[in-house]
């Protein structure tokens, strides 16, 4: 990339930033590929296949989609959320991320310099996630076509040999562990979108899990499978693990870790912390023999200071989620109905 | 959290279970010939599930989950009616999130919003009324819902819109008053229930008096109670108290919340707006004499059944129930809701048959979610 960036002036997106033309050029370089430094503009990326060619090692390969209301919010934004959502699908399967496409579907009079700052925010994510953005994409649509700017990140990373995190693995006796505080993402947004007129200081937890991963990897290598806990709340994440092991799960509701503020907007809105969304938040399970090992190096990286177990795998009820109520009374947790929020990420 | 964990906590609940037990045996009740006492109030059939209350409570001991969730009791015609004015293109049509699901004969509110309908949920009357005020060449319709907890802030929305001159806002009403029922489900011959658990916010509304005919006229305890497991507990205990010792009176469990006399702000606002209609329907209870609320000729141009000509009387045919749909068994409490043919299967939260699976204060959903009687070992 040598040749010099070229500027783009204009404060607002028009359709002519869409067309292909010059104004596309200014609208890319200047706003993104100044930003992400892909290592030349051809139409895909070209990488190396080093990091591939390890015997038995796998690829992992996912893609999300990120129509997050409001577009920038306290903890983050949605380039943040894009990048640290992609990687964190990688992640919970044991995956280094690597690299990363990212496509923006910009509608009609965005502000340019909220494109900036998303830009800037997305490449600060994957610095810290230790990803690069190798490739992406641009459209732009007509007024109320989109609502100012969604974004589609996919990611490839590559799986060691020998790891093989998977729901179906776990086993009844494992130990489930979270690594943080339930909720904060969604309770955040819930409060910036402003309908409620409630203010609180509750910030999302949008943050890249790959450090904690493989921190419990190397302590606890029997490590049977991780989720993150993002649409429908660990709640969801629980179901789907205890359906895919075939086993049940009970965990304890006075183990459960919630913010004093979080647990405060649930009981005024009506809504129960455990299907709210995370962004940063994740459950495994480990055998429990080595659930002591992981829970210390968890608590040893900064994503999972507040990690705490919260419940185990069990023989009876397979499939489903009991929780012990802090009355000892026992109900089910089951998948969220509906939607709790729309457009939460 | 204040306010909140002192009502959960449990070696004080320990306490009031055990006290339960023993009444309840003192009174002789077993799992054959029970204590069966109604817990009038969604909210409260809500936390008795979230809790496991109805886990930790004697075999001796039945809840019947009442009448008091709006969104189960509302009839089909009046989804179908909500629907067809939304379907006007000069109509915003505002409700509450919770009555987007509840099925219509053709559709529900939600599926008329994905057609294309303009249908915004709000979360109070006052938000309607601020889309009334920025969009003047629009009609906009509040979806007047709810027993006497949301009743008072619809009638100050229509008090306010008439201060402002607002002409294109008006409510499509269907508030519904708590007490009606009760006596209904009271003179029904086929109903067995040996006392009542009352609504804790209806009552910080209406105060306690208009429950003393349940005490006088039909010898039945009722305790109003608060919304905390604690409260809940204690309120069971008090009832059954009442019931060991032949008592019959209104207690108020709830006093931190409750005056006795209500709140006479809300009180006078809706007298001043509403009037009783002879009589309402309700799903599964079919109709009963002055139950519902109706907007005085007063406030005419505030209400969108004179607005859009929509009548409520002796012209309007019940919509019926759809085949199968038995919330009407599961409502006067004679079957639980495992015992529907339809429930989990024909019909479940994401698909629902009927009212009672839509609301998470209907005691179908409440099962499902919370799994009434599925953590029970099996026979």
């Amino acid at each position: 990339m040598n040749a010099p960036v070229r500027r783009l002036r204009a404060d607002r997106v028009t359709l002519a930033h869409g067309g292909g033309g010059k104004a596309m050029r200014e609208l890319i370089e200047d706003v993104f590929v100044s930003v992400f430094r892909p290592d030349g503009l051809e139409d895909q990326a070209r990488l190396q296949a080093a990091a591939l060619a390890e015997p038995g090692a796998r690829l992992a390969f996912t893609t999300d989609g990120f129509v997050v209301d409001p577009v920038e919010f306290p903890g983050g934004d949605i380039g943040r959320i894009a990048v640290c959502g992609t990687v964190n699908d990688l992640v919970v399967g044991g995956a280094r991320p690597l690299w990363l496409s990212a496509a923006f579907i910009i509608e009609e009079g965005c502000e340019v310099a909220l494109l900036r700052r998303i830009a800037a925010s997305m490449q600060a994510a994957a610095e810290e996630a230790g990803v690069a953005i190798v490739t992406g994409d641009t459209k732009v649509v007509g007024r109320g076509s989109a609502d100012r700017v969604f974004v589609t990140t996919s990611g490839v990373g590559v799986i060691p040999a020998g790891r093989a995190l998977a729901a179906d693995r776990v086993r009844p006796g494992d130990v489930a562990i979270v690594n943080g505080v339930l909720g904060d993402h969604g309770a955040a947004i819930l409060a910036a979108r402003g309908d409620m007129a409630l203010s609180t200081d509750v910030a999302s937890d949008c943050q890249p899990l790959g450090a904690l991963v493989e921190a419990v990897l190397a302590a606890a290598p029997g490590t049977r499978a991780a989720r993150d806990a993002t649409r429908g709340g660990l709640a969801s994440a629980l179901n789907e693990i205890a359906e895919a092991a075939g086993c049940g799960i009970v965990i304890d509701e006075t183990a459960l870790p919630l913010r004093t503020e979080v647990k405060g907007l649930c009981e005024i809105l009506g809504l129960d912390p455990l299907y709210l969304a995370n962004e940063g938040t994740l459950v495994l399970f480990a055998p429990e023999h080595e659930a002591d090992a992981a829970l210390a190096a968890m608590r040893s990286v900064p994503a999972g200071r507040d990690a705490v177990a919260i419940g185990r795998a069990v023989g009876d009820h397979p499939g489903r989620v009991v929780m012990q109520t802090v009355f000892g009374g026992r109900r089910i947790v089951d998948m969220l109905v509906g939607e709790q929020l729309p457009r939460i990420c | 959290m204040k306010f909140a964990d002192e009502f959960r906590d449990p070696a004080a609940a320990r306490g009031v279970l055990a006290a339960i037990a023993g009444v309840t045996a003192e009174i002789g009740a077993t799992a054959d010939a029970p204590i069966r006492i109604m817990e009038i109030c969604g909210g409260h059939t809500h936390a008795i599930f979230r809790y496991g209350l109805d886990k930790l409570t004697p075999p001796g001991l039945e809840f019947i989950h009442g009448p008091g969730c709006p969104v189960c009791v509302l009839p089909m015609g009046r989804v179908d009616e909500c629907v067809a004015l939304a379907e006007r293109p000069e109509v915003i049509f505002t409700t509450f999130g919770d009555a987007m699901r509840v099925p219509g004969t053709r559709k529900s509110l939600m599926q008329a919003k994905a057609e294309g309908c303009d249908i915004r949920m709000v979360y109070s009357p006052l938000d309607a009324l601020e889309l009334a005020r920025r969009n003047p060449d629009r009609e906009i319709v509040f979806f007047g819902l709810g027993f006497e907890t949301t009743t008072p802030s619809t009638a100050l929305s229509i008090q306010q819109a008439a201060a402002e001159g607002l002409a294109n806002f008006s409510v499509f009403c269907n508030h519904i008053t708590v007490p009606p029922p009760i006596r209904a489900l009271l003179d029904d011959p086929r109903m067995v229930l040996d006392g009542f658990v009352g609504p804790g916010h209806v009552s910080m509304v209406i105060g306690t008096r208009p429950y003393d005919f349940i005490a006088r006229d039909y010898g039945k305890p009722i305790v109003v109670a608060g919304f905390e497991p604690l409260d809940l507990l204690q309120s069971v205990l008090m009832v059954l108290e009442q019931i060991r010792d032949g008592r019959a009176e209104v207690e108020n469990q709830y006093a931190r919340v409750v005056p006795d006399e209500g709140n006479p702000v809300s009180i006078a606002a809706c007298a001043d707006v509403y009037e009783p209609r002879p009589s309402f329907e309700w799903r599964g209870l079919g109709e009963i004499d002055l139950s519902g609320l109706r907007i005085r000729e007063r406030y005419a141009g505030f209400d969108a059944e004179r607005r859009f000509a929509i009548g409520y009387g002796a012209a309007r045919a019940a919509v019926p129930e759809p085949e199968g749909c038995a919330c009407g068994e599961v409502m006067t409490g004679r079957i639980k809701p495992r015992q529907c043919p339809q429930f989990g299967t024909g019909c479940t939260p994401e698909m629902p048959l009927g009212a009672l699976m839509v609301s998470s204060e209907g005691a179908c959903a409440a099962y499902y979610q919370y799994g009434g009687g599925q953590l029970e070992p099996a026979g």
